[in-house]
């Protein structure tokens, strides 16, 4: 039986067999549950982790880009329980590891408890909520610990003096936010990001992975030079809206091709990473 | 002493926010701390709130509404006299001089009908700091006078185009921006809402009121009265008032929540009677969502009641039974907007309209030597065009 869980997280991106590994974002169910699908088993051939985002309708975090994936996803009817079906249906194809993507009202309104079992249930590997600081965390990191679910943390670059606290709580990897401001796509990155990541590498026993902003090969060969994993949202998220147009069209050879073009974009940015 | 050191109110409130806001709450908080207990602080604010703004605002004996509703002596604390119109005001007094204290060149906040707005545009003309206001694009075309007098102080309006457009977006919009920039950027929450700090420092700078009412019943009744009574949107008229009084076992807090269309329907913003457990702007509170957690808009014929949340320390009053929380219609509040007008002269704000109509219904079932103070959080001429529109054919 293949390990699940934290360590399968870990392992993934410490023995990628690449320079850095490479951690793809989508909405779960955007556009919708049937692409989703398709766009995960796709993405799971050459991903190394893959980030599943629960759509919400007030994701603080998230720029324009990610907003609209989530509005596509919810107009479409994509529910919780139904992105932990979604989940459920790659991991019974696929050992790609694979991790949550909430905000937190979501997670009370399941229930903390039930929502780590459902996800543990589902083959889900670890979760990310990135309004849920390390203060208010307790409850959650038992509930996940309890499942070998890995947490894994946002660190900032106002983390400051909390970046040892956080990146020693890490589970699964530690998740730098490469630059102040919500997700989406940008030319380049803070200067003091490379020193920034080399403290929570130094304060952290698991990966450190860099995300918000990451958009093209450059920036993965670029970021490769000092992170363990690189995390691209936007910039795939992007490529659904021509996903979705296609499929509006209701022209077949259309819909494949824009899906095409978004693994193939995906795809040279994972090897980007070699 | 509520907040804790967490920052909760019972099982209520916290911070729930992107890790890259931490540190600056935690600034914020030691700063406020510390200029709270700082005189010069304290006097300056003391003198732009008498000065500026001119408090202490009236508590007025209203007989002829006491007589129309033909029961308890109502009060009204004429908040509606601030400077601005409404008790927004005494809020951003305190946080602009604290932004102005600490450094700050820049302030951003959100609106919803606007009245937070003016009031966050006008402490920035007066302080010398530049202001960003984020409001809904819906909302900018409901009250588009607001929005003129905003840029008029001064302020950059701009449109918030995400969810439903209104205030819970606007909020959305403003923490967005405030991650972005949150090194030079002093954020000031127009309401108890949002993580701690916010919900505690909001109701210190709005506590004048109730620490006002306090004295003046006293000098005027010689006892402290049976009821207050405030509208609640994010609640921080009412937890202003109420807050001074919340170890007065005897005198009840009744809270009044926008029932839109009726809390029957799904169209109204009663957040305590209708919402469950959950996150929204930073804190743990009550709030209206489906049975995933995705919000639900809110409606309310009060663009400053439109909201589907509540501050935290609301929840935590309803939860312990400290004080009620009672729906009262869109239909029920244009009429008590027109009441008040008619029987003494004053105009309300159609937020503040929906404690009158509760006072009102409640005055007809107390004794007439019982005294309620109804807060009359601002004044309704923004107002008149909605009232125009809804009661036009009424008014013979």
């Amino acid at each position: 039986m293949t390990m699940r869980g934290r360590t399968a997280i870990e392992q993934a991106i410490l023995r990628s067999g690449k320079r850095t590994a490479f951690i793809p974002f989508v909405s779960a169910g955007d556009p919708n549950e049937d692409v989703s699908f398709r766009i995960l088993l796709d993405l799971a051939q050459f991903s190394d982790v893959i980030e599943v985002g629960i759509p919400y309708s007030d994701p603080l975090a998230d720029g324009p880009v990610i907003q609209a994936g989530s509005q596509r996803a919810l107009q479409a009817g994509m529910t919780l329980p139904k992105a932990l079906r979604l989940i459920a249906r790659v991991r019974a194809v696929s050992d790609v590891p694979l991790v949550v993507f909430t905000y937190v009202n979501p997670v009370v309104q399941y229930g903390v408890d039930a929502l780590m079992q459902a996800c543990a249930d589902a083959g889900a590997d670890g979760l990310i909520i990135p309004d849920l600081p390390f203060e208010e965390s307790a409850e959650t990191r038992e509930a996940a610990t309890r499942r070998d679910l890995a947490l894994i943390p946002l660190i900032s670059l106002t983390s400051h003096e909390r970046v040892q606290m956080i990146a020693a709580s890490a589970t699964g990897f530690a998740y730098c936010v490469s630059s102040l401001g919500v997700t989406g796509e940008r030319a380049s990155f803070a200067a003091e990001l490379r020193a920034f990541v080399d403290a929570v590498k130094r304060a952290s026993s698991v990966p450190v992975a860099v995300g918000f902003g990451v958009s093209s090969a450059r920036h993965v060969r670029e970021l490769a030079e000092f992170a363990d994993g690189v995390i691209v949202g936007s910039a795939i998220v992007r490529r659904c809206e021509e996903i979705q147009n296609a499929l509006t069209s209701g022209d077949a050879a259309r819909l494949d091709a824009s899906v095409e073009a978004l693994s193939a974009f995906a795809r040279e940015l994972s090897e980007a990473g070699r | 002493m509520f907040p804790d050191e967490r920052g909760r109110f019972g099982e209520f409130g916290g911070k729930y926010v992107p890790e890259t806001l931490m540190s600056a709450l935690t600034a914020l908080e030691a700063d406020y701390r510390r200029l709270a207990g700082d005189p010069e602080f304290s006097r300056l604010l003391r003198s732009y709130l008498r000065d500026y703004s001119g408090r202490p605002t009236p508590l007025y004996f209203a007989s002829r509404l006491t007589k129309f509703a033909g029961g308890a002596k109502i009060y009204l604390k004429r908040e509606d006299l601030n400077h601005t119109g409404a008790h927004k005001i005494n809020n951003t007094l305190g946080q602009g001089l604290l932004a102005k204290m600490t450094g700050k060149e820049r302030v951003i906040a959100e609106t919803g009908a606007g009245q937070h707005g003016v009031a966050t545009a006008t402490v920035a003309a007066l302080f010398g700091l530049q202001c960003t206001v984020f409001m809904g694009e819906e909302d900018m075309a409901r009250q588009a006078l607001n929005v003129f007098r905003m840029r008029l102080l001064g302020a950059e309006v701009v449109p918030a185009r995400s969810g439903t457009k209104t205030l819970k977006d606007a909020t959305n919009e403003a923490m967005r921006h405030w991650v972005e920039h949150v090194q030079e950027t002093y954020y000031i929450v127009g309401s108890v809402v949002g993580p701690h700090p916010y919900p505690m420092m909001v109701r210190d700078f709005q506590r004048v009121i109730g620490d006002e009412t306090r004295e003046q019943i006293i000098a005027q009744e010689g006892r402290l009265p049976d009821v207050l009574v405030a509208c609640v949107g994010g609640g921080s008229n009412a937890m202003g008032l109420f807050y001074p009084f919340l170890h007065d076992g005897a005198v009840r807090l009744i809270g009044v929540e926008a029932a839109g269309e009726g809390i029957e329907t799904t169209r109204h913003a009663a957040t305590i009677a209708k919402g469950s457990r959950g996150v929204l702007h930073g804190s743990m509170t009550l709030l209206l969502q489906d049975e995933f957690g995705q919000v639900q808009p809110a409606h309310s014929i009060s663009a400053g009641l439109d909201y589907p949340g509540i501050g935290p320390e609301h929840a935590h009053l309803a939860a312990s039974g400290r004080a009620s929380y009672e729906p009262v219609t869109d239909q029920e509040a244009l009429d008590a907007f027109a009441t008040l007008a008619k029987v003494e002269g004053i105009i309300p704000a159609l937020e503040s309209a929906h404690a009158i109509a509760h006072a009102v219904k409640l005055a007809k079932t107390l004794p007439g030597d019982a005294v309620i103070v109804v807060n009359l959080s601002g004044r309704g001429d923004k107002d008149v065009h909605t009232a125009q529109g809804l009661l036009g054919g009424n008014l013979q």
